[in-house]
């Protein structure tokens, strides 16, 4: 009698993996989306909203850095990438690209720092290690601490390409930091330091420099005037057919535009 | 019926004891698999020696990083064992119930707090303080090893007390009667027959605080070069591995790896040594030992 309800038990499991292993991957269309860590929050947003009017199409979101996204698009493996970055000629190769928003990148100093803005060369001296104190751009007498993001980071590969150009590189001993989160508070707790976040993440701990002039805001990104911005790209192969247009054409279209404005990345329409 | 019953339940057993040196092995042959690509293209010694590490570049030498999480841990070592020593010896010899009551809880408790909230409140409290005391950006490898001392503590005193414990009462009484004080006693004879479960205690409070990411991310400052002194930032193996994974693709998916194993021989190495010394310190006495 006992051997009977075990075996009917193990049967009885054994029925329902399979079920769970081959049932849902036919019912439902997928899409599949990785790459920019920053694009993650916007992209999880667009496509929570988007299947609650397609109800048959599972999107699929992961991170793993701009350049995973181009490679895994690129490869077939995802049906659409994301990246922070522009591409480089080498990579755009067979493959359309789609702005669905622009980032700005602020250059953030303490708040008891009396340093109000800066120039790009002056930002690369900073970071590649040439300027080591404040007084050298009219600050107070204290020694700058750099703080900056994981090699790999979509708002580190951006700031590279902004300010530091070709061939200078941040200094070697420039404290480290994983989240744009841990840079701000890095920041926050020290008089000397400086760090870049993106805009969509910053709060008043850190104080924004002007650059040029300008302030980051979303209106001097969305007009271009504030010049240290990155694209948030969709990245496709080929042309998109079917729900991945869909899903594109959602994504520029007026409500997912509100969306993208929603998560504090600023529109392109 | 009952026969066959018995050999089921023997071979059931056995399937799931082995289970987990397969899975051990698993780990070790994927790790393997993956790292020594890396290790091929780019030399073994040049990996293991190289100063730079630079993804972007084609750069990956670990020797920096290994130097950092040596350093972290021998310094948190250096905090953690005379404290943790001494307050074992407390616990299992001098403080009284209503004391061991109270304090054993405490001290596992502090095993149960996850690291997260170790590297943060280093991040909040302790960098702060540290920059406004010693100077620098406040990230370093003392800051590091303080958090990490805090997080090993409750590893080495809960095993080291349960090893003085186990120390038979015959010793003790045998060491009184012939007229040696309490102090003593825990001093010539209490301690020196629980040193192999103290070592035991040390490796494996050694053994978290090399395999401690993300507590060392926090407040570390992950500068991958060698310090010059402990109020400088340094980068952990540990460290390297997770902050890059997510993007790596290639050979540097691969170095890290690589890294990987070379925290996985490090381990082995301190593994080796240890079971050395406990086997070298037992105490033999009639024919059994300690």
């Amino acid at each position: 009698m006992d051997l009977k309800y075990k075996l009917g038990i193990i049967i009885a499991i054994i029925i329902i993996c399979s079920y769970l292993i081959f049932i849902p991957s036919t019912q439902y269309e997928r899409i599949q989306i990785a790459g920019s860590t920053s694009v993650q929050p916007v992209a999880e947003k667009l496509a929570k909203k988007f299947g609650e009017t397609h109800p048959n199409v599972r999107i699929n979101v992961q991170g793993g850095g701009s350049s995973l996204g181009i490679s895994s698009v690129s490869q077939g493996i995802t049906q659409i990438g994301t990246s922070s970055r522009e591409l480089t000629q080498k990579e755009k190769i067979g493959l359309n690209e789609y702005v669905i928003g622009k980032e700005g990148i602020v250059i953030a100093v303490n708040n008891q720092n009396n340093i109000t803005y800066l120039n790009k060369t002056q930002i690369k001296d900073i970071f590649s290690g040439k300027v080591k104190n404040w007084k050298d751009v009219g600050g107070p007498d204290l020694e700058i601490h750099v703080i900056t993001r994981e090699s790999g980071s979509g708002t580190r590969s951006a700031f590279e390409n902004l300010i530091m150009g070709k061939g200078i590189k941040i200094k070697n001993d420039a404290i480290v930091q994983s989240s744009t989160e841990s840079v701000k508070q890095a920041v926050k707790q020290d008089p000397g330091a400086i760090g870049f976040v993106s805009l969509a993440r910053m709060t008043n701990d850190v104080k924004a420099l002007k650059i040029g002039g300008i302030t980051p805001s979303e209106q001097t990104v969305s007009d271009g005037s504030y010049s240290l911005q990155t694209p948030f790209l969709f990245i496709v192969k080929g042309e998109p057919k079917g729900v991945v247009k869909e899903f594109i054409d959602f994504t520029l279209s007026p409500e997912g535009q509100a969306i993208v404005k929603g998560e504090k990345v600023v529109p392109v329409k | 019926m009952t026969k066959y019953e018995e050999f089921i339940v023997e071979k059931g057993l056995f399937v799931t004891a082995i289970l987990s040196i397969i899975v051990i092995l698993l780990i070790i042959g994927f790790i393997f698999k993956e790292g020594l690509p890396a290790m091929d293209s780019y030399g073994f010694l040049h990996f293991i020696f190289g100063m730079d590490w630079s993804p972007s570049d084609d750069q990956y030498g670990v020797f920096t990083m290994i130097i950092g999480s040596i350093g972290i841990t021998l310094l948190s070592l250096l905090f953690a064992v005379p404290l943790s020593l001494l307050c074992a010896i407390f616990l299992a010899e001098i403080a009284p119930k209503v004391m061991r009551r109270i304090l054993k809880p405490v001290i596992e408790t502090l095993a149960g707090i996850p690291s997260v909230v170790y590297g943060f409140f280093g991040l909040i409290i302790l960098v702060p303080f540290m920059r406004v005391h010693f100077g620098g950006t406040g990230f370093s490898m003392l800051t590091a090893s303080i958090i990490l001392t805090v997080m090993i503590l409750p590893t080495i005193i809960s095993i080291s007390e349960d090893a003085l414990k186990s120390v038979p009462h015959e010793y003790k009484e045998a060491s009184l009667a012939l007229g040696a004080t309490h102090w003593q006693t825990i001093k010539n004879v209490i301690f020196p027959a629980a040193i192999p479960g103290i070592i035991t205690a040390i490796i494996l409070g050694m053994g978290r605080a090399v395999g401690e990411t993300l507590a060392v991310i926090m407040v570390a400052g992950n500068v991958a070069q060698i310090p010059n002194s402990i109020f400088d930032p340094v980068r952990a193996l540990t460290s390297n591995i997770a902050l890059e994974m997510g993007y790596a693709t290639g050979i540097h998916y691969n170095a890290l790896f690589a890294t990987g194993i070379v925290l996985f021989i490090m381990i082995m190495v301190l593994l080796i040594i240890a079971n050395y010394f406990h086997y070298k310190k037992k105490v033999v006495i009639g024919g059994g030992y300690l």
